[in-house]
């Protein structure tokens, strides 16, 4: 160890002679093996073959090195107390290390396991949100100038709990495509199920059953406009707002039409209507829950929707 | 074991010993008992009420929650398909579940109530003042917590009332300002209510908020015994003692106020609080 005799005079505690540079490397070495093979595995096997290497050639001189590095019987060490040891200057002991490495490992630890944990929670209700599209059957089902409450469900495998209603009225064709009015039931004041206020001819609902979609059923209805139950909003027949507190128009659905069956696709929020029918001029927005405003003097508060992108 | 022994037989206060011992043993090893004694026997002034029995009243309609809730866990299945019946299970088919059920709802409305009236009592009393402020603060907090284990234990029976009330709840919610929408779709586990929701609701109502409630409650009592009762407004004097006569405001607490800096403590004080 004729490496090792440079040791200062100040040296305080005698804990063994300083490793020299060289022998430092070792364990360095020996670790950039460890991770050159962990690499390897997952890129190639040449990779890994060098980590191999290194990890075999450092570890056995570590090994070979530290066997010859029986520490010497403490080497005569001049603590001499009230020596010069109390004038030198706050040293970065080992207790203020152990201190802050203990510190700092529970600080690494905490966020290693909350960073992941949080964004669990938080991250999945923001990630595929879209709709689905949703077959509701032929456009023949829906007589040009009627309206029909059309139950059916957004999410097959959700369950009961994601049956839906729309308004839909058939408008005829206008510019040689076809043309509808779907109005969502929900009232955009905090999202109740609004009625149609009208008769409503639930005896001659009919049920359209498609194949791998839930039973679709349409109820005629002769709306004057539509209601809301909870606080009395109410809507004009192109969903605009007439009454009560809601704070824009009813929702819409894009729809298309495929293999003469309507297919309802992404909901989205209507600032109002002007116009009716196939004419109608719609001010549309990416979707917003019920409750946010989309336009008017209010609508900086809801810069974004969490679902409009 | 000594002082039982004044005008007792011989051969009682060998039994009393005999019974006691165990109590000696949990003592003589952690200090329990001692414990439990300083928790319970503590002085309070001596013109208290029935109203500073408030809190512990609110706490034992908490500790009644945790109890019931618990117990209905083991029947009650998170699952929209099974919610609803398994409540009626509970309800209709299973031995006393009427009983238990209803002490969990019926008392989610007390503990609410009771909640109110203890922060009634605090602030009507003044005892929200020095030195007692964080504790009030901290009475804030269990109280918005409390509300949303009702607003998270509401969806739970899963019936049409469950359902759009939260519909309603998480909506209104998501009219706050810029946050809103982004707190609804956490709320819900998405953009539409659904199973998500309900797995999510109950893991709250019975995990998340009663964990931070033990928390807090252990907290708000750890300030109470530290701090003590406050005497009513109308007493004449303070805590059952003479109020210190005292020019320096900022002496007038319990505590002295400690010297600033790290410099030897000049006053000798020990911060105050019991020891």
């Amino acid at each position: 160890m004729a490496a090792s005799e440079q040791q200062g005079p100040h040296t305080p505690r005698g804990d063994g002679p300083e490793p020299s540079t060289w022998k430092s490397i070792l364990p360095i070495g020996f670790a950039a093996g460890i991770v050159l093979i962990l690499v390897g595995v997952v890129l190639n096997w040449i990779v890994f073959g060098i980590g191999v290497a290194l990890t075999v050639v450092f570890g056995f001189l570590w090994i070979w090195d530290a066997r010859g590095q029986r520490r010497p019987a403490a080497p005569p060490v001049e603590i001499e107390p009230g020596e010069e040891g109390e004038e030198e200057p706050e040293r970065f002991g080992r207790d203020v290390f152990l201190e802050r490495t203990t510190l700092g490992l529970g600080a690494l630890i905490g966020v290693a396991v909350t960073v992941p944990v949080v964004g669990f929670a938080v991250a999945p209700t923001f990630i595929d949100q879209g709709d689905e599209e949703i077959n509701i059957g032929p456009m023949t089902n829906f007589p040009e100038g009627e309206w029909r409450v059309t139950h059916f469900r957004s999410k097959e495998r959700e369950g009961a709990v994601s049956n839906r209603t729309a308004y839909i009225r058939n408008n005829g064709i206008a510019n040689e495509v076809p043309s509808f009015t779907i109005l969502s039931n929900r009232c955009v004041h905090l999202g109740c199920p609004t009625q149609p206020a009208g008769a409503t001819d639930t005896d001659a609902s009919e049920t359209v059953r498609i194949p791998d979609t839930f039973p679709v059923t349409l109820i005629p209805t002769e709306p004057s406009g539509f209601v809301c139950p909870c606080h009395g909003g109410a809507y004009d027949l192109e969903g605009n707002r007439v009454a009560g507190p809601p704070v824009r128009a009813l929702d819409r659905f894009n729809y298309s039409i495929i293999d003469g069956n309507v297919v309802l696709g992404d909901r989205y929020s209507v600032g109002k209507v002007v116009g009716t029918g196939a004419d109608a001029q719609i001010e549309a927005y990416t979707r917003f829950d019920p409750g946010q405003h989309v336009d008017g003097p209010t609508d900086w508060l809801y810069p974004a929707s969490p679902q409009g992108i | 074991m000594a002082v039982t022994a004044g005008k007792k037989s011989p051969k009682r206060a060998q039994l009393e010993g005999l019974l006691l011992a165990p109590v000696d043993w949990l003592e003589e090893r952690s200090g329990l008992v001692g414990g439990v004694k300083y928790f319970l026997f503590r002085n309070v002034p001596r013109d208290v009420s029935w109203l500073q029995t408030l809190g512990s009243a609110t706490l034992t309609a908490f500790i009644v929650q945790a109890i019931t809730g618990t117990i209905l866990a083991f029947y009650y299945k998170p699952d929209p398909d099974r919610a609803y019946a398994s409540i009626q299970h509970i309800t209709n088919d299973l031995a006393w579940g009427w009983l238990v059920r209803g002490m969990h709802r019926w008392g989610a409305s007390v503990f609410i109530i009771l909640l109110f009236l203890h922060m009634g009592r605090v602030f009507l009393f003044g005892a929200y003042k020095y030195p007692r402020e964080l504790n009030w603060l901290i009475g804030v907090l269990l109280l918005a917590l409390g509300m949303f284990e009702g607003f998270t234990g509401y969806l739970l029976p899963w019936d049409q009332t469950a359902y759009w009330a939260t519909v309603v709840g998480i909506n209104i919610n998501g009219s706050g300002p810029f946050v809103g929408p982004f707190l609804s779709n956490v709320l819900r586990g998405g953009s539409e209510i659904g199973s998500e929701t309900l797995a999510r609701f109950y893991a709250i109502h019975m995990l998340l908020l009663p964990g931070a409630l033990i928390a807090l409650i252990g907290l708000h009592l750890y300030l109470v015994v530290r701090l003590g009762v406050t005497s009513p407004p109308w007493s004449k004097k303070g805590a059952g003692r003479e109020r210190p006569v005292e020019t320096d405001t900022r002496k007038q607490g319990l505590l002295e106020p400690r010297p600033r800096g790290n410099g030897p403590d000049a006053t000798g004080g020990d911060g105050g609080g019991p020891a």
